[in-house]
């Protein structure tokens, strides 16, 4: 069998790239600039969407303690998820310095978790939002808000022009920014194959990467996806090793 | 030490009763001397391993000591106390137990026995098995799985009190696995139960008896002497030859259809064949390649692991009932069934192992003092010369069985949680226990410890489960289980058998407006690993056809026909088995011993004396590296011998070292026999100039960083890890039918993975997959001492164009062996081209 190493160290390299490039800003750091109904937004590779008019940083789908609400179940997974998303998230915190930060649901794996969350991770959360404004929109996962963390929890939010949410809605989407559906694309050059977990934005709304270690893909063919985008407008910003790769929905397969 | 037929020893000691005696009369039988031997040493207190061909009455065997117990303690009168099983049969097959049931129940009714005999395997409905612990048989037939589930009941020690023989089937086919090490484990606890309790292996030949014979006795302490041991040696030695044909044996694939005429009159000859293959793949095609010459319409029929269980059955029981002409079978034919008369047995492909051989062939002609008869279909040049290496060994008794090796710890920790929901366990006592066991025999107290914690909480440094624990420690010091929910979740993931997720594979079309209907063939079930690097529009190779895969809908995988002959994406269709080694060494042998040559076809001889010609062929320890230019490309060609797994590992490895030197690798490809690696840049050139050292290139240390390097990115490992992870009891086992609906519910073990990769990467799991990654898919045990066997001798060879050897591994670059008659034409042209090349 030829070797295809199509599958990549997603996490190894994102750790490392936290690590790298916390000081880096814009171009350096591997960004990329889009427009999302005339709002100019900036895709860095460690998975998060920053707003410079607003000042806002956008993440979405942390599914932080995943392990820990498996191990309620009686499956013991890693219970390292959480601090290794927070690691990142502070490296891309540091990056943009943001006045908000909106936290776009699923921001815990299930209902228990921002509750159960151990007190040096909270700490950690909390010296993350001193100084600026933390929105935590509600997921699906988790509907009921956060327990004793800084911010608020909202079902939705309209701020700078933009409208947050973790659902896309199928009947409004102008200038949408949410979550919920994991995008990822699968880019094939030569014989080669790449699947990434990507920014997806036809101009008028935009889906954002999940940003935990431990939250997978669904490839923007999926029917899922469907009918949510005008597919020859459809831009995947995919997060490469270290940078974003911009690349046309008609293009991935070459 | 070898005990043959006409060993007389403890024999006169045997006492039959008279209802035995009787019968063998009647039937004009007597019985046969290992038979009255086992039983007399049984009778004696030994745990026994019995050793024997198919055909010499094995079964019987080992079931005289319990029917002839049995028949002298008489029928348990209603009333009397609870009575545990007395016996227990464990057979690797479900199949097997049913088919045991009905052999048995023949003689114990024709004797009017007072002997109560029940199955009881994962078809047996749930009230039937209620009641089989309330009133068990005398006599219960079942698999390590149903063991595991019943000693992790609460009732177990009851249940298994009174046992007094556990009889072990088809041995040697358990004990290499994961399965033998759970079933291990399983016989330490029931010695608990039932100190008096004896063991009777049943077995095929094997390399080592010894192993077998400590399996069957406690380790530790006061270690029991090693079970008795009856050896019977096979009858008459078996006519096997390889298949002599007047037709061009093809230079690589496996499908072997050159042979299928001359298959045919064979069946035609014959009253009941058995053609054995090696995979699924090869059984379809070979089936369907029978069938559109099968002028005759003779009842042929197909048996393997995709089809659907009924169907398996039907095809059983025709056999059984002596109704087909031939059967097509894979590997889950290979145990002992019974198999009505079959006369003949086919081998088609190479066996890849010499054991695999003789056993198959044992299949044929149940009366051990006619001799078996067999043909091996060699389906290319190099299988022509394993077949010979293969019977020349089955000849020498020469056997390649894979030793028991070293218990798994993923099966420990499923088995740690087993025995807490019996009852509350002393870790001490347990340890004592589980060491007793012979793959555990050296597990150290503190990796008993670790697997107890993984059990409880996962087993992290980061301790933050505790609130979640899965056991407890009592005040006592006894674990047990927190709550019923921890049982129940054991039950439904108990066993260590991992099916791979498949997918149903159907064929549909496009209509007018482009959309795929709904609908259309099923062709058969994928793994889904494959389809992950799929994107839509691939072509690959499926069921004997070049398919366009169009997407996924729900479980199944849409496919339309390609009207291509070229599928893009080659699906392996080899054979499944890797090389073994004691085969490997032999086919080196052959090749370096120009003598041994005359037993070899004039075609394959002359090939061999072509490529002595045009290069070289190496000593049975050398290793010939070849290098030539052709098209664009050059290439370098490895023969190692090592099997298909070794090389793909060696294979990552090269092409990693070959980049960091420059050579601009684009892939490699491996077999059995050999592997090729092409590049941009001249590899023979580099060695020659010295740009690249042979030595440094194969040198040990690509076992060290690179290696680990490669890990970080290889999915096989992944994969490795996954069912350690399963087996183990960190995720939970899908169960088909069962599975949640909704995105995002399961978690993919590839990002658990990484996370425990990062931050705790000496955790007992990731040492677990380790450790089969060293035996299993990566075989790097094998690479290794292959690389020490080779240090210092190393010939290069740096040739004008590909040689003779050469030639099967080219072929195999690019594409599968792709099955048809038009296909075949523009395979053999592309083929021809490249002999002539290899010839001129």
């Amino acid at each position: 069998m030829p070797f295809a190493p199509w599958k990549d160290r997603r996490l190894m390299h994102r750790l490392g790239l936290a690590a790298r490039t916390a000081a880096l800003t814009g171009r350096e750091a591997g960004s990329e600039e889009a427009v999302v109904h005339g709002v100019a937004a900036v895709c860095d590779p460690l998975g998060a969407l920053y707003l410079p008019d607003a000042g806002a940083l956008v993440v979405s789908d942390l599914h932080l303690e995943k392990g820990a609400a498996f191990a309620r179940r009686g499956m013991m997974l890693p219970p390292y998820d959480t601090i290794a998303t927070l690691n990142i998230l502070a490296a891309v915190i540091a990056r943009y310095d943001p006045r908000t930060v909106i936290s776009l649901g699923d921001n815990f794996h299930d209902r228990k978790g921002s509750a159960h969350l151990p007190d040096d991770l909270r700490a950690l959360v909390g010296a993350m939002g001193r100084g600026r404004d933390w929105i935590w929109i509600n997921g699906n996962h988790d509907p009921d808000g956060t327990t004793d963390l800084p911010g608020t929890s909202v079902d939705e939010l309209l701020y700078g022009g933009l409208v947050f949410r973790h659902e896309p809605s199928l009947t409004f989407g102008k200038g949408e920014v949410a979550g919920h559906l994991h995008p990822s694309a699968t880019v094939r050059r030569r014989e080669k194959y790449v699947r990434r977990p990507c920014f997806a934005t036809d101009g008028l709304r935009l889906l954002m990467p999940a940003f935990g270690v431990l939250a997978g893909g669904l490839d923007l063919n999926h029917k899922a996806m469907h009918g949510l985008f005008d597919r020859q407008a459809l831009v995947a910003h995919l997060l490469g090793r270290d940078r974003i790769y911009s690349v046309r929905y008609a293009n991935l397969l070459g | 030490m070898d005990l043959v037929e006409t060993s007389s020893a403890g024999r006169d000691a045997a006492t039959l009763p008279r209802p035995f005696l009787k019968w063998f009369a009647e039937k004009g039988w007597a019985p046969r001397a290992h038979q009255l031997e086992l039983l007399a040493r049984a009778q004696g207190g030994e745990n026994m391993l019995l050793i024997a061909p198919t055909g010499a009455g094995k079964t019987l065997a080992g079931f005289l000591p319990s029917l002839t117990d049995l028949t002298n303690r008489g029928k348990i009168t209603p009333g009397s106390a609870f009575t545990g099983i007395h016996t227990l049969y464990i057979s690797p097959l479900k199949a097997l137990a049913v088919d045991i049931e009905r052999n048995l129940m023949k003689p114990v009714s024709e004797m009017g026995l007072p002997v109560t005999i029940e199955n009881r395997t994962g078809d047996t409905p749930q009230a039937k098995r209620q009641r089989q612990k309330l009133t068990p048989p005398d006599i219960l037939l079942t698999t390590p799985e149903q063991v595991a589930l019943l000693l992790a009941n609460k009732e177990a020690e009851r249940f298994f009190k009174d046992l007094k023989y556990v009889v072990l089937d088809e041995l040697h086919s358990l004990v290499a696995s994961k399965r033998g090490h759970l079933l291990s484990l399983g016989l330490a606890r029931i010695r608990r139960h039932a100190p008096q309790m004896q063991t009777i292996g049943l077995s095929a030949t094997v390399a080592d008896p010894m192993d077998l014979q400590r399996w069957l006795v406690p380790q530790g302490e006061d270690t029991s002497p090693p079970a008795g041991l009856v050896h019977v040696q096979g009858g008459a030695a078996p006519d096997i030859t390889i298949l002599d044909t007047d037709k061009r044996i093809p230079w690589s694939g496996h499908v072997s259809t050159y042979a299928i005429p001359e298959v045919y009159e064979e069946i035609k000859r014959h009253k009941t064949t058995l053609i054995f293959v090696n995979t699924r793949f090869q059984a379809e095609l070979l089936f369907q390649e029978l069938w559109t010459i099968n002028e005759d319409n003779l009842p042929i029929a197909l048996h393997h692991g995709s089809l659907d269980a009924g169907q398996r059955r039907r095809v059983e029981a025709a056999m059984a009932a002596n109704k087909l002409r031939a059967v097509v079978a894979t590997s889950t034919l290979d145990l002992g069934l019974d198999w009505g008369d079959v006369d003949l047995v086919v081998h088609v492909g190479a066996p890849k192992g010499a054991s695999r051989l003789a056993q198959r062939i044992g299949r044929s002609n149940h009366r051990m003092d006619e001799p078996s008869k067999a043909i091996l279909v060699p389906a290319n040049r190099f299988e022509v010369m394993e077949c010979q290496a293969a019977l020349d060994a089955n000849y020498l008794g020469a056997q390649d069985t894979p030793p028991v090796g070293e218990g798994a710890l993923d099966v420990l920790a499923q088995h740690i949680l087993g025995m807490a929901c019996a009852k509350p366990f002393d870790p001490l006592e347990l340890y004592e226990e589980i060491t007793s066991a012979s793959p555990y025999a050296e597990l150290s107290w503190e990796m008993f410890e670790r697997a107890v914690d993984f059990v409880a909480t996962g087993g992290y440094a980061l301790r933050s489960y505790e609130r979640y624990a899965k056991i407890r420690k009592t005040q006592e010091g006894r674990w047990r289980v927190s709550n019923p929910q921890v049982a129940q979740q054991y039950r439904l993931n108990l066993g260590t058998i991992v099916e791979a997720t498949e997918l149903n594979v159907r064929l549909v079309k496009r209509n007018a407006k482009g959309t795929l209907g709904r609908g259309g063939l099923s062709l058969g079930k994928v793994e889904e690993y494959f389809l992950e690097q799929l994107v839509q529009g691939d072509t690959f190779l499926f069921a004997g056809k070049v398919l366009r895969f169009e997407g996924i809908r729900e479980n199944e995988c849409l496919v339309s026909n390609a009207f291509s002959m070229d599928p893009k994406i080659p699906a392996y269709a080899g054979g499944k088995f890797p090389l073994t080694t004691y085969l490997a060494d032999q086919v080196r042998g052959m090749l370096a011993d120009p003598k041994r040559w005359q037993a070899l076809p004039d075609q394959v001889r002359e090939w061999l004396e072509i490529q002595q010609d045009r290069s070289m062929l190496p000593s049975k320890d050398e290793l010939l590296i070849e290098t030539f230019p052709r098209g664009k490309r050059f290439f370098m060609i490895a023969y190692c011998f090592e099997g298909r797994l070794a090389h793909q590992t060696l294979g990552m490895l090269l092409t990693r070292r070959l980049e960091r030197l420059g050579a601009r690798p684009l892939g490699f490809v491996a077999t059995d026999y050999s592997l090729a690696v092409w590049a941009l840049n001249d590899i023979g050139g580099m060695l020659d100039g010295g740009r690249i050292s042979l030595t440094d290139l194969f040198d040990e240390d690509i076992l060290g960083d690179d290696l680990e390097a490669w890990l970080d990115e290889s999915y096989m490992l992944k994969r490795t890890f996954r069912n350690c992870a399963v087996i183990s009891g960190l995720i939970e086992r899908r169960h088909p039918g069962k599975e949640k609906t909704g995105r995002q519910v399961t978690v993919s073990t590839d990002l658990i993975y990484d996370v425990l990769r990062s931050h705790e990467p000496d955790h007992i799991l990731l040492e677990a997959t380790r450790r089969d990654a060293a035996t299993g898919l990566l075989d790097i045990g094998r690479l290794g001492d292959m690389l020490a066997r080779i240090k210092g001798h190393i010939t290069h060879r740096d040739l004008n164009h590909v040689s003779p050897l050469a030639v099967p591994i080219m072929l195999e670059i690019g594409r599968e062996s792709v099955p048809g008659e038009a296909q075949d034409a523009v395979l053999q042209e592309a083929a021809e081209e490249l002999i002539a090349e290899a010839l001129s």
